[in-house]
C-alpha cells in the first residue's frame, strides 16, 4: 500500500461524504445489530442462558456449525493451498480458466450451488452412487455439509495464499538449493514458514464465512433435529415459532463468534503484513 | 480488514523464470490433484446444472422461466437489485471518498463496521430486520396500527439485501484509491477545478475499473442473495419470492428441470461477473505493464 499522502481539508466534500456514510451505516448496519443487542437484553440472564446455552439441541447445532467449518477450513488450507500453488508455481492447458473459476463460490448463489451439490453427491447423484458403492453416504449427513462448506470456503484460501506465494523471491529458493538443501527442505524451512501467515488468514476467512452459511448448507444437510441441523437454521426454526428470543439468543453467540474471528483476522493480517 | 479478500485489480502479475522446481512427476501429480479437486468441488456442479436443466429440452427450459411465478421472482429479483446496487455504489464511493482523501478520528472503526456484514451470517442479517420489523419485533406494534409491512414484503427483502451486499463497492474503492493517493486531485484543485469535476474527470477515470467490478459483484450477490430474502420473505408466491426462493421452492417440489433451469439464469450471471472480472484484471495489467515499460525506457 502506497505511503499516505492525504491531505488535510485541501479537498471538498468531507461533510457531505462522511456524513453521508455515517449516516448510512448507522441506518443499515448499527441501528439493526442494536436492536438485537436491545431485544436481547430484555431477557433475564436465566432465560438468555436457556435459550442460547444449555438447550441440548441448540448446544448440538453449535458442535455441527463450528464442527464442520472447522473441519471444512481444514480441507481448504490444504487443496487450496494446492491450488494456488499450481496456478502460481506450474504452467498447464486451461490455468487461466481454472484461476478464474476459483472465484466462482464468490458470485454462484449459495441457493443454487446447494441444489447442484445435493443433486450430485446424493446416493442416487452422478458422483454420491459411486461412494453409496462403497457405502459412503455424503448427502443428507455431516460430510454433506463439510462439503458445501468447503465449496464456499475455497475462494478465500486460494486468494490469500496466491499473493504471498507470487512475492516469494526465486532467489531465496536458490540459495537454499545451493547450499546444498533439498526441494522438501527448501519447503519445509523456506517457503513454508513465509507462506504460513496468509495461509492462517486465509483458514480463519474460510472458517469464519463457512460458520455462518446457510444456502448451500439447507439443500445438502438433511436438516434432521439434534443429528444434521446447523445453527442458522435453527434461528429459522425459532423465528417460524414466533420464538423471537430464543432467535436472538442464538443469534447474539453467533455475533459473538463473528467479532471474534474479525478480531483474529486482523491479528493475522497485520501479522502477515510484518512478514512481507 | 476482516472478512475481505482484496481483488488483484490494479496488482502486477508475477511472471519469473524460476531456476529451482520440482521434478516432472512431482509437478504432474500436483496440477492433476488440484485438477481433480477442482473438478470434483466447483465444474462437476456447473455441468450438472446444465444438463439437468435442459433434459427435457429447450421448450420446457424455456418454459420454466416464462411461467407466471418465474416471471414474478425474476421481477422482485430485478427490482431489488435496481433499488440495492445504486444505494450501495453512492455509499461506496462516498465512503471511500470520505476515508481515503482525509483524516478523522475513529476512522478504523469505521472500515471496521462497513466490512462487518461480510462477517455476519445471512440468516442473522435477515433476523436484525425481524428483530426490528416483524410482528412481534420492536417496532411491530407501531407498524401493524399503522398499516405499514416491511417484513414478508419487498422492504424487508430490499433492506437484507443491502445488509449483505453493504461493504462491496466501499471494499473496492478503498484500497485502490489509498494506493492511489490525492495528488492528481489536489494537482485539478490548484488548476481551478471545482469539487464535482476533479471527482468526474480525475478520481473517477481512476477509478472506474474498481467501481466496475465493485457494481457487478455488489449486483451477482444481490441477485442471488439466498439466507437473508428468506427469513424475511415469507415465500408467498408470486409476491415476495425472489428467483433464489423460486429455486428452493421448485427444488422442495420434486420439479427439478424447473428448478435448475432458473438456477441456470443465475449461473450465467456468475460466470458473466467472473469473465468481467477476468477483463477487468487483464486490462489493468496491461496497463501497469505498459507504464513500467515506459518508465523503464525513459530511465534508459
Amino acid at each position: 500500500m502506497a505511503k499516505k499522502r492525504t491531505s488535510h481539508r485541501v479537498l471538498p466534500g468531507f461533510g457531505l461524504t462522511f456524513g453521508f456514510t455515517v449516516f448510512y451505516t448507522s441506518l443499515i448496519v448499527l441501528i439493526p445489530l442494536a436492536g438485537l443487542f436491545f431485544l436481547t437484553s430484555q431477557m433475564t440472564w436465566a432465560e438468555f442462558w436457556a435459550k442460547a446455552v444449555t438447550d441440548p439441541r441448540v448446544v448440538a447445532s453449535y458442535k455441527l456449525s463450528f464442527g464442520a467449518a472447522f473441519i471444512a477450513a481444514i480441507i481448504n488450507a490444504v487443496f487450496g493451498f494446492l491450488v494456488a500453488w499450481v496456478l502460481v508455481r506450474y504452467s498447464f492447458w486451461g490455468k487461466r480458466i481454472v484461476d478464474a473459476l476459483v472465484d466462482l463460490p464468490f458470485a454462484l448463489p449459495t441457493a443454487v450451488s446447494g441444489i447442484a451439490l445435493t443433486t450430485l453427491y446424493a446416493h442416487t447423484g452422478w458422483i454420491g452412487q459411486w461412494f453409496d458403492s462403497f457405502g459412503i453416504r455424503i448427502a443428507y449427513t455431516p460430510t454433506g455439509i463439510v462439503l458445501a462448506l468447503t465449496l464456499i470456503g475455497l475462494p478465500f484460501v486460494v486468494r490469500t495464499v496466491q499473493p504471498a506465494l507470487e512475492d516469494l523471491e526465486a532467489e531465496l529458493e536458490e540459495a537454499a538449493s545451493s547450499l546444498g538443501a533439498t526441494r522438501g527442505q527448501t519447503f519445509r524451512r523456506v517457503i513454508f514458514p513465509a507462506i504460513l501467515p496468509s495461509l492462517l488468514s486465509g483458514f480463519t476467512l474460510a472458517f469464519a464465512r463457512a460458520v455462518g452459511e446457510f444456502g448451500s448448507v439447507y439443500f445438502i444437510a438433511g436438516n434432521m433435529p439434534y443429528k444434521t441441523e446447523i445453527a442458522p437454521l435453527l434461528i429459522i426454526i425459532k423465528l417460524e415459532q414466533y420464538d423471537y428470543h430464543g432467535a436472538a439468543a442464538i443469534g447474539v453467540v453467533m455475533l459473538l463468534a463473528s467479532f471474534t474471528f474479525i478480531f483474529i483476522i486482523n491479528l493475522l493480517q497485520a501479522w502477515s503484513r510484518r512478514h512481507q | 480488514m476482516a472478512g475481505v479478500i482484496p481483488s488483484r485489480i490494479g496488482a502486477q502479475g508475477v511472471k519469473s523464470r524460476r531456476a529451482v522446481t520440482e521434478p516432472l512427476w512431482v509437478r504432474s501429480l500436483l496440477i492433476t490433484l488440484a485438477l481433480l479437486f477442482i473438478a470434483l468441488v466447483l465444474v462437476m456442479p456447473l455441468v450438472l446444472i446444465f444438463t439437468y436443466a435442459l433434459q427435457q429440452g429447450w421448450a420446457v427450459y424455456i418454459a420454466s422461466f416464462t411461467e407466471p411465478d418465474a416471471v414474478s421472482a425474476i421481477r422482485l429479483t430485478l427490482i431489488t437489485a435496481a433499488i440495492t446496487v445504486p444505494l450501495n455504489v453512492i455509499f461506496g464511493v462516498s465512503a471511500a471518498w470520505a476515508i481515503t482523501k482525509f483524516h478523522f478520528r475513529g476512522k478504523n472503526i469505521l472500515i471496521t463496521l462497513i466490512d462487518l456484514p461480510f462477517a455476519i451470517s445471512p440468516v442473522i442479517a435477515g433476523l436484525i430486520f425481524v428483530v426490528l420489523f416483524g410482528a412481534r419485533g420492536i417496532l411491530g406494534p407501531w407498524l401493524i396500527e399503522n398499516d405499514i409491512r416491511i417484513i414478508f414484503a419487498t422492504p424487508g427483502i430490499v433492506l437484507a439485501t443491502i445488509f449483505v451486499t453493504f461493504p462491496f463497492v466501499a471494499r473496492e474503492l478503498i484500497p485502490l484509491m489509498q494506493a492511489q493517493g490525492s495528488d492528481e486531485e489536489q494537482s485539478a484543485m490548484t488548476l481551478g477545478a471545482n469539487g464535482w469535476q476533479t471527482f468526474w474527470r480525475v478520481t473517477l477515470p481512476n477509478i472506474k475499473w474498481g467501481l466496475l467490478y465493485g457494481v457487478i459483484l455488489c449486483n451477482a450477490r444481490s441477485m442471488g442473495e439466498f439466507g437473508a430474502v428468506s427469513v424475511v420473505s415469507g415465500h408467498i408466491r408470486g409476491l415476495t419470492n425472489t428467483m433464489p426462493l423460486h429455486i428452493e421452492i421448485l427444488y422442495n417440489d420434486y420439479q427439478f428441470t424447473a428448478s435448475f433451469a432458473v438456477a441456470s439464469l443465475l449461473v450465467f450471471l456468475a460466470l458473466i461477473t467472473m469473465v468481467v472480472k477476468a477483463i477487468i484484471e487483464w486490462r489493468t495489467q496491461q496497463t501497469i505493464t505498459t507504464i513500467t515499460d515506459d518508465t523503464l525506457l525513459l530511465e534508459k
